[in-house]
């Protein structure tokens, strides 16, 4: 991979939740404008991973985190790093919907009001549409914005989470198993609209589905007890992987 | 050998038609078996059913007794009287000598001081005052002569209400047969009503019965409740944010959660020892007053609150959080935004339960002066006061027949506001509380 194409990077990153070390040595890149599925067994680190990348480990207290992760070639763990600014350009997007028991329109308006990021309602308004549009939510819910956005169906609020991440402007947008929750149509809908995404955004996804790994991705990590196995295309992994063990968990003999 | 409960369950399970065509549990333990899972069942639903029954009959007695008692000190009887309004008498400001000349001259019979005396006691003291307002609203009734209707005394009324014991000697009963007579001369006149007693809602605390009210307790009670909602709340929800969402997980924030938990479990008198020797013996602040009763119970409720309060905010789910965390929220916008406004109903439903238990407490209010004889409605929070339960204490001891019934109509009201409170805390759970 070029230089220029990479936009994250871990390099020999341990993560460790007191005594249990969760991640050993993990070096990864990121490639700009690709969807990068994380696939593995549970428990095999890569939420870990994926919490690292926007330093939502911060939150817990015990977790203590060694080595780099850097964004444009940016070190992210330097102390004068602001994650609140951090976490405005690496979105996440999470496993079970969580939209805010607030209105539809307010869910999607929140993170550009908490950044200031419009000066006036009028290009509030303009930025919830592009948002809810870009996540192919806007036909379904422009009658009816009052609404709780608790009051969609499952499928919708992921979706209505995926506005509210990209309401903000990031560059990438971490989901942790995005699917999970979902039935099969809500699931298409979400991948063609990551497919969709990736034009403008770098995503990391993290799946247990080896089909939605192989529909979705550009790049995969393999990651087993807390290490990355095997890393590299999609495409040569599914097909072709260099491991027996890849091949083993790709094939579901194990996981 | 077959247990005796067995066979019963046998018996039970060969009456029970089995209405699947093929056999079901076809052997003879498998029967058995299932028929006693039944029994169980039975005998469970039983045994809760009585449970609740009970308690209903409990509750049932409970206010049945208390209305009883309590009804008839919603009305007051009236006596007409013919009143000479003396102009020299009204000058002079001695409406008593007024009331006394107009009784003897309707009843001329009463001879001698202890007749007279009787006779003076039919009326109550507050007659006195009835008139001077009289005169005061119409001074051209001065030098008439008018049939005004003039407050019995407890003792009339307790009479007429029929709560006196008319049966044993004149010698062991207040009320003597010459007033009986007269009153009874005033019934046969029309003389005599009964009428809803606006005395009992306007008036503060008395040594007659008759004119004693809970207008002072109940203000006492809202002066003291604002107080203590206003520290209970902001110190108790302050303490539950910080606890829940702020503070680091170590053994400091432990010990200070068990001690929180141990203080509400603290007998509610020694938070009234507290409250007298801090607020009042050492900071020197004005004894009986709403001030300090507030202080005393906001002590009290501050634990309920705070564990009310830090249940709410547990309950927000981690996620929401996250969610808003991850948007690049700081701590204190997930919290102001988010945490705190989703948990606000059951902060609230807390604290309106946990404020329900400070407007019924009495025994904090005994220990700082709260529990003395205040005549005078209070009008603000220094001002000297009685709560609606220290009432209750209060009247509950006076020896006056004429008390028992206000002592019930100060619970039955006491039991409305608490009803009216714990019913708005259960709106606001049903109509805000957030379905995770």
């Amino acid at each position: 991979m070029k230089n220029k194409d990479i936009r994250m990077q871990a390099k020999g990153l341990n993560v460790s939740y007191g005594d249990k070390q969760a991640l050993f040595d993990v070096n990864l890149e990121i490639a700009k404008n690709k969807v990068t599925a994380l696939i593995g067994p549970s428990g095999c680190g890569k939420s870990t991973f994926l919490r690292c990348l926007n330093r939502m480990n911060d939150v817990v207290d015990s977790c203590k985190i060694d080595g780099i992760v850097q964004l444009d070639g940016f070190n992210i763990y330097k102390k004068k790093v602001d994650v609140v600014l951090l976490r405005q350009k690496i979105g996440m997007v999470f496993q079970k919907p969580n939209p805010f028991p607030k209105s539809i329109y307010e869910n999607v308006a929140y993170g550009p009001k908490i950044h200031g990021l419009t000066n006036s309602r009028e290009e509030l308004d303009k930025l919830v549409k592009k948002s809810l549009n870009r996540a192919g939510l806007w036909e379904e819910v422009k009658d009816r914005l009052e609404d709780p956005g608790t009051s969609l169906s499952g499928g919708q609020q992921q979706r209505l989470c995926i506005a509210r991440a990209i309401a903000v402007t990031p560059e990438v947008i971490l989901m942790d198993e995005p699917c999970s929750a979902l039935d099969p149509i809500a699931t298409k809908i979400i991948e063609e609209l990551i497919d969709d995404l990736k034009k403008k955004f770098t995503i990391v996804i993290i799946t247990h589905s080896m089909q939605q790994a192989a529909r979705v991705s550009d790049y995969t990590a393999f990651f087993h007890l807390g290490k990355i196995i095997e890393s590299g295309e999609t495409k040569q992994m599914f097909s072709n992987p260099r491991l027996k063990r890849t091949q083993d968990y790709i094939a579901g003999k194990f996981g | 050998m077959i247990k005796r409960t067995t066979k019963i369950a046998m018996k039970r399970a060969k009456k029970k038609k089995n209405p699947f065509k093929f056999k079901l549990g076809s052997s003879k333990k498998n029967q058995v078996h299932l028929a006693r899972r039944h029994a169980r069942e039975r005998r469970f639903r039983v045994f809760g059913f009585s449970a609740i029954a009970a308690s209903m009959i409990f509750l049932l007695v409970f206010f049945a007794s208390i209305i009883a008692d309590g009804y008839s000190a919603f009305t007051q009887a009236q006596l007409r009287i013919v009143v000479t309004f003396d102009q020299s008498l009204v000058e002079k400001g001695n409406y008593r000598k007024i009331l006394q000349n107009s009784l003897k001259q309707q009843f001329p019979e009463a001879k001698g001081r202890k007749q007279r005396f009787m006779l003076y006691k039919l009326v109550s003291k507050g007659g006195v005052n009835s008139l001077r307002k009289l005169v005061d609203n119409n001074p051209q009734i001065i030098g008439e002569t008018d049939q005004v209707w003039l407050p019995a005394s407890s003792l009339i009324d307790m009479y007429v209400k029929g709560k006196t014991n008319n049966e044993v000697d004149e010698s062991k009963r207040k009320i003597k047969d010459l007033q009986i007579k007269w009153l009874e001369e005033l019934q046969a006149n029309n003389s005599v009503r009964s009428v809803f007693n606006t005395a009992f809602f306007t008036n503060g605390d008395s040594r007659e019965p008759e004119q004693a009210g809970i207008l002072g307790s109940i203000m006492g009670s809202i002066f003291s409740i604002v107080v203590c909602m206003l520290i209970s709340m902001s110190i108790g929800i302050g303490a539950a944010v910080y606890l829940e969402e702020f503070a680091p997980k170590n053994k400091l924030t432990d010990l200070i959660e068990v001690n929180i938990n141990n203080l509400a479990a603290v007998p509610s008198i020694i938070f009234g020892l507290l409250a007298l020797a801090i607020y009042l013996n050492f900071f020197g602040m004005p004894r009986s007053s709403s001030l300090v009763g507030g202080f005393a119970l906001a002590m009290l409720v501050l634990p309920t609150i705070v564990i009310a309060s830090r249940n709410a905010l547990a309950a927000v789910p981690p996620s929401i959080r996250f969610a808003a965390t991850a948007l690049g929220a700081t701590k204190v916008q997930v919290t102001l935004h988010h945490t705190i406004p989703y948990a606000l109903p059951g902060i609230l439903t807390g604290t309106i339960l946990g404020v329900a238990r400070a407007l019924g407490e009495t025994a904090p209010l005994l220990m700082i002066g709260m529990v003395a004889f205040v005549a005078d409605v209070p009008t603000g929070i220094l001002d000297p006061a009685t709560s609606l339960p220290t009432q209750i204490y209060l009247w509950a001891d006076s020896p006056e027949l004429g008390f028992v019934e206000k002592t019930s109509a100060c619970i039955i009201i006491l039991l409305l506001i608490l009803g009216i409170v714990n019913g708005t805390a259960a709106y606001i759970r049903k109509k805000f509380q957030y379905d995770w």
